[in-house]
């Protein structure tokens, strides 16, 4: 199947010289969940801001289910729903009008039902005549989402879609995402949450310094880079590592408190027990234990880390 | 063409004109009324006639011109700046709407507006004063072009402007005594003739003496170049708009 957006080394220099975005390409699979991760100023916003026709690209091109970004706009656009980052809103206009302005917009003839549908399943329908500046912070931001969806969307922006929503909300909001995956909408959404990519994604991209430095399915970057560690922490301090322990990767912290061992899960053998074995024979005693997996964050730190 | 779209913005910018639509009609019909006072009851008094026409008649095309053009700058430069200050222009760049479907949806509404006010100023007036138009069509040609023209340079100075005073100055700075200038309240046959000579070079005056001509007859510069003139105008900012979309100017970075 062709990918519902084919992006080739697109790159883009601002007028003040900086190059946000240098050589992006990337395939967007038809209905996946991709979330693209990165730090402040990466070019997340950026390359979206392309995709969307708000930001011209330098170089590169970018196709929307064959259409492309520039060539044939109007067709590439009305595929797109986009929620921004920022909370920009018309304050004096009503939640129901600024919705159904957006569909207008987009070409679509007036569908009240429709609005309504979408107001419902965002919890925002007792708002609906509300004027915009009488609305919380996280309700403009389900504000935003109606707006992109008014329009029936086939592939739907998130620019950090959860900056400041309340936990519950948040719980919401993700199942009108998974909603609307099941319905057959392309999701592609930036976030910081490095929990909220392990939970919602199928696959991650991680971008730094406008540099697309991996992407993958999440299952597989979870076990590529899955290593575990296993603390075990001591009944007395040590201050070396005794012989017998030489030759396995541990490290002293805590003062001598606690014992690191890091080890591969998907190694054929973890050589757990035999290390035990030797602690018993060489007369340390463990108090506990516990073992981490180690998280997004970690790859995405020590990625980014590698980058810099 | 996505008239849908048309449609929306039109909608949009005449709703947020009917919010405060009593105060946009009550300031240009009190400042009229005043401008009839001191004008028309002031001067009047001592000039009567300019041209065989009523003095008092004599300043309504003038007036009317002086409303169309303020409103329609002020209008379409505040509809379209408006959303490049809050952000929400985001969601017309990333619409599938072609830049001439834009223009003609906040365009339209402005020079809207303005026709409704230069309307309401006529009505006034004729509560002042005898009005006769010896040439209706003409009247509403040049009422509409001047609109829509106007409107389209207030739309190229709210994309311009990106500050409130930029937003402001044009019309102060340059629009008002522009018209003021341009023969509103006089005959430039009233003047001495270098002032004669450098009120020429005032685009606005051949768009008061051919609307006036409208009315009376009577007009400072052949109707032929008034008609010129507000076609050159017209292009002129027809093509920059055209050149603002074109390259994203203020509008894509
Ligand atoms: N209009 C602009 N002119 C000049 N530089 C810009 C402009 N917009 C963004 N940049 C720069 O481009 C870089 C990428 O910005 P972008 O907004 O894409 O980052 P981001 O990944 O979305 O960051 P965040 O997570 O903070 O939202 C930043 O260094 C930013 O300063
Ligand atoms: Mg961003």
């Amino acid at each position: 199947m062709h990918p519902v957006i084919a992006i080739s080394s697109l790159s883009k220099r601002y007028d003040s010289g900086f190059e946000a975005l240098k050589g992006v390409d990337l395939e967007i699979d038809r209905g996946e969940i991709f979330a693209l991760l990165g730090p402040n100023g990466a070019g997340k916003t950026t390359l979206i801001s392309i995709i969307c026709g708000i930001v011209n690209p330098t170089g590169g091109s970018v196709s929307v289910d064959g259409h492309d970004i520039l060539a044939d706009y109007r067709a590439a656009r009305s595929l797109i729903g986009l929620v921004p980052q920022e909370l920009t809103t018309d304050q004096f206009e009503s939640v129901f009008d600024t919705v159904s302005f957006s569909r207008g917009l987009f070409g679509k003839k007036p569908d009240p039902a429709y609005i309504e549908k979408v107001l419902t399943d965002l919890s925002l329908i007792d708002k609906r005549d509300n004027k915009l500046r009488e609305l919380s912070g996280g309700m403009k931001r389900r504000v935003l989402i109606a707006k992109a969806l008014s329009h029936e969307p086939k592939i739907l922006f998130l620019d950090e879609p959860t900056a400041g929503v309340d936990v519950s909300l948040r719980k919401d909001m993700w199942e009108v995402i998974r909603k609307l995956r099941e319905s057959g909408v392309t999701i592609i959404l930036t976030t910081h949450y490095i929990e909220e990519a392990e939970e919602m994604a199928d696959r991650i991209g991680i971008i730094s310094g406008g540099r697309l430095l991996l992407v993958e399915r999440k299952a597989d970057l979870m076990r590529k880079l899955g290593i575990k560690q296993l603390r075990l922490e001591l009944r007395e301090p040590l201050s070396a590592l005794p012989a017998e322990l030489q030759g396995y990767d541990l490290t002293i912290e805590d003062d001598g408190k606690t014992l690191l061992y890091t080890f591969d899960r998907e190694g054929e053998r973890t050589r757990i027990t035999s290390l035990l074995a030797d602690l018993q024979s060489a007369g340390i005693r463990v108090r506990d234990l516990d073992t981490k997996q180690s998280t997004l964050e970690d790859i995405f730190v020590s990625l980014v880390k590698e980058q810099a | 063409m996505n008239f849908q779209a048309v449609k929306s913005i039109y909608a949009f910018e005449m709703n947020r004109w009917r919010r405060t639509v009593l105060q946009s009609i009550v300031s240009p019909v009190i400042s009229t009324s005043l401008y009839f006072v001191v004008f028309g009851a002031a001067i009047g008094s001592r000039i009567e006639t300019v041209e065989g026409v009523s003095y008092g008649a004599f300043i309504v095309p003038g007036l009317m011109m002086l409303t169309l053009l303020q409103q329609s700058v002020s209008a379409a430069s505040f509809g379209i700046y408006f959303p490049k200050f809050t952000g929400t222009i985001y969601e017309i760049l990333s619409a599938p709407v072609s830049f001439f479907e834009i223009v003609l949806g906040y365009v339209g509404a402005a020079a809207t507006k303005s026709i409704i006010l230069g309307t309401i100023i006529l009505i006034t007036a004729s509560l002042f004063v005898d009005l006769r138009i010896a040439h209706p069509f003409w009247m509403v040609a040049f009422l509409l072009l001047t609109a829509v023209t106007f409107s389209l340079l207030g739309f190229i100075i709210g994309i311009w402007a990106d500050n409130f005073e930029k937003l402001q100055l044009v019309p102060l700075l340059i629009i008002t005594p522009l018209v003021f200038l341009g023969g509103s309240f006089y005959s430039v046959d009233m003047l001495p003739p270098f002032w004669q000579g450098v009120t020429m070079f005032n685009p606005v005056l051949y768009l008061i003496s051919g609307f006036r001509w409208s009315f009376y007859e009577v007009s400072d510069v052949s109707i032929v170049w008034s008609v010129a003139a507000i076609g050159m105008f017209l292009s002129l900012a027809l093509g920059i708009v055209w050149w603002i979309f074109k390259t994203g100017y203020q509008l894509k970075s």
